[in-house]
């Protein structure tokens, strides 16, 4: 502690290099947190993949439905305990960039499927009692301020031109996980069947089935696939997280891209912070020699650079974080039609800190390892 | 008593013996010192004088354990150093060698106080026997009203009794002063001066000091002067005695 004075007052040595040091710091770690939990939204599906679901798609592609005549032969296979089936809506709510992912569901088998999206028993009765009704989850339920009993209109662009279809709140879901996905909103499939046009009906999007074993996922794939082999519907029939992935890589190598802005975020903010304590050491050859003149250690002088860069690193990593904390909530709102689920949780905050102190000491090394090796009599031979 | 002919008893403070220092500059090897011998008593006040490039500043980097010789050997108070290892060496600096250098060179972010200070946050001293010894620095170089000033609020000759309270106050077994008043005006280098005469005076410091002014060189004790590597005292030069003569 009797050093800190000496350590603070070279880093307010030059206040306006140290105000933008730290300032880039604190830039760097909120767009690094901020690509962390965007990537984290996009691979949510995979990460909340339950091991005994299987999804069943046209081996075509997603967009291309399957008949619903498929469900019971399925269900029949050994070891497929239940079946149920989504379409996907794409509506809107009043404006277009009020965007967010409604599924056509099977009342019968949703909960026994997805076990972990919880209804309460009465909203749930009430639900499947009222053809035009609608379950929400608890985070889009509260993006839109709705209430149970509220009139819910969507404005489909995929199921006729002039369709505004109309609902009623009946329920809230949760998720048992925190990181689960409260962004979806439920509809009937009655309802669905009835209202789209001639053309899409006794089509549904996908098939989600649950079975006794994982360990008979590949052979239940596998039958389904061979089941429908060379028929007008071919399937393909792949595990959740593999299915979630699939449908990630719809947007391209979302991954990849995030991972290659990180880096470059990364090595700007070493090179940034690098340059700084470079040069603050430079400017400081002299002083350093002193130091060492009259009995510092070259450990010292390497402790010094070295806190130096840490102080920095920590006070920007905490600013940065800061600034995830107060803007990935508004960033959220702003991107909701486009990504769903954006979830800031302690452990990016963690992760941040934890990248913040690692560049901190990257950066000192360099510069410190040049003034631990110093020469006394070289430097002041400098002056 | 100061000798240059390595006749000098055990009770010498500083004894060097053979000394030599040799650069390579290129393909080329510059002998700096060669064959140097020096004994100076406790309490003695040597200048080194000496042309441009005679080696005073390597001699007094090399007494000071910042430089290291080619061969021979110095010890100070018993102690050899010239094979200490380098963190050996800093713990020496530090027990016994106060530093004066001709650009001050204080820490231009930490007050007079604080850089006066610095020798001491080394010692397991306790924070108010820090300020009790940095207080009575400052109170001999006749700063104790500006010990809470910046460098930069001080005039060169305050900067360098600051760096002269630095040097002294961890009490070192001797002071080593590069060009002392060589950046200062008549003035200030007589004060400085006489600060130094009167730490040797009443305080029995060895100071050993490198100058170029002959003003400054005639308020030592003892005046060596440095020619083709080896020392000869200035009376002896006068009279014509060869490069390694007898002190």
């Amino acid at each position: 502690m009797k050093f800190a004075r000496i350590i603070w007052a070279n880093l307010l040595r030059k206040k306006v290099r140290l105000l933008l040091t730290i300032g880039s710091f604190a830039v760097a770690l909120f767009l690094f947190v901020f690509l962390a939990v965007v990537s984290d939204a996009f691979n949510r599906g995979a990460d909340l993949a339950s091991a005994d679901r299987l999804v069943v798609i046209n081996r075509t592609s997603i967009i291309n439905p399957l008949p619903l005549k498929y469900r019971d032969p399925i269900l029949r296979i050994p070891g497929v305990k239940v079946v149920t089936h989504n379409n996907w809506f794409g509506g809107t709510y009043i404006e277009e960039k009020n965007f967010f992912p409604q599924f056509v569901i099977d009342p019968q088998n949703q909960r026994q499927v997805f076990p972990e999206l919880v209804v309460p028993d009465d909203q749930w009765n009430t639900f499947v009692k009222d053809r035009v009704g609608a379950i929400a989850g608890a985070k889009l339920a509260d993006r839109f301020h709705w209430k149970i009993g509220d009139r819910i209109p969507i404005k489909t662009t995929l199921y006729g031109t002039n369709g505004v279809w109309e609902f009623n709140l009946d329920g809230i879901y949760h998720g048992k996980r925190q990181d689960a996905d409260e962004t979806q909103f439920w509809f009937q499939w009655d309802y669905f069947e009835e209202k789209v046009p001639e053309s899409f009906k006794g089509q549904i999007g996908w098939y989600i089935l649950k079975v006794d074993n994982p360990d008979d996922g590949p052979r239940i794939a596998k039958t389904i696939d061979d089941m429908y082999a060379n028929s007008p519907f071919e399937t393909k029939t792949e595990t959740e997280s593999a299915w979630a992935a699939g449908w990630v890589k719809q947007f391209g190598n979302i991954q990849k891209l995030i991972i290659s802005i990180g880096v470059v975020v990364f090595f700007t903010l070493l090179l940034v912070t690098g340059n700084t304590m470079a040069i603050s050491v430079r400017e400081r050859t002299s002083e350093l020699a002193v130091f060492k003149a009259i009995g510092y250690s070259d450990r010292a002088v390497l402790f010094f650079v070295l806190i130096e860069a840490l102080t920095i690193a920590l006070i920007g990593g905490i600013l940065g974080l800061g600034l995830a904390l107060v803007g990935v909530p508004l960033l959220r709102d702003a991107l909701s039609s486009v990504i769903q689920n954006i979830v800031l949780k302690w452990s990016f905050l963690g992760f941040g800190l934890l990248v913040a102190l690692f560049t901190g000491i990257l950066s000192g090394i360099l510069p410190g390892w040049g003034a631990m090796r110093l020469r006394v009599v070289n430097a002041l031979r400098r002056v | 008593m100061v000798k240059v002919d390595g006749t000098g008893n055990q009770s010498s403070l500083i004894q060097v013996r053979d000394l030599d220092k040799t650069y390579r500059r290129g393909g080329e090897e510059i002998h700096v010192l060669q064959g140097l011998n020096l004994d100076v008593s406790p309490g003695e006040f040597v200048a080194f004088m000496g042309p441009s490039g005679s080696g005073k500043t390597t001699l007094l980097n090399l007494m000071g354990g910042l430089d290291v010789p080619t061969r021979g050997s110095i010890t100070v108070a018993g102690d050899e150093i010239t094979h200490m290892s380098s963190g050996k060496l800093t713990e020496w600096r530090a027990r016994h060698v106060g530093f004066i250098f001709q650009m001050y060179n204080l820490i231009p972010v930490l007050t007079a106080f604080q850089n006066v200070e610095l020798p001491l946050l080394l010692t397991k001293l306790s924070k108010a026997e820090r300020r009790s010894h940095v207080e009575t620095a400052l109170s001999i170089v006749g700063l104790s009203d500006r010990m809470h000033h910046f460098p930069r609020q001080l005039s060169g000759g305050q900067e360098q009794r600051v760096t002269i309270a630095r040097a002294i106050v961890s009490d070192p077994t001797f002071l080593l002063c590069d060009e002392p008043t060589g950046d200062l005006d008549r003035k200030s280098a007589s004060e400085v001066m006489a600060l130094l005469e009167e730490l040797v005076k009443s305080h029995h410091k060895t100071v050993l000091m490198v100058t170029h002014d002959p003003l400054v060189a005639a308020r030592a004790q003892t005046t060596l002067h440095l020619d083709k590597g080896v020392l000869v005292e200035a009376s002896k030069l006068q009279q014509g005695v060869p490069a390694g003569g007898v002190a």
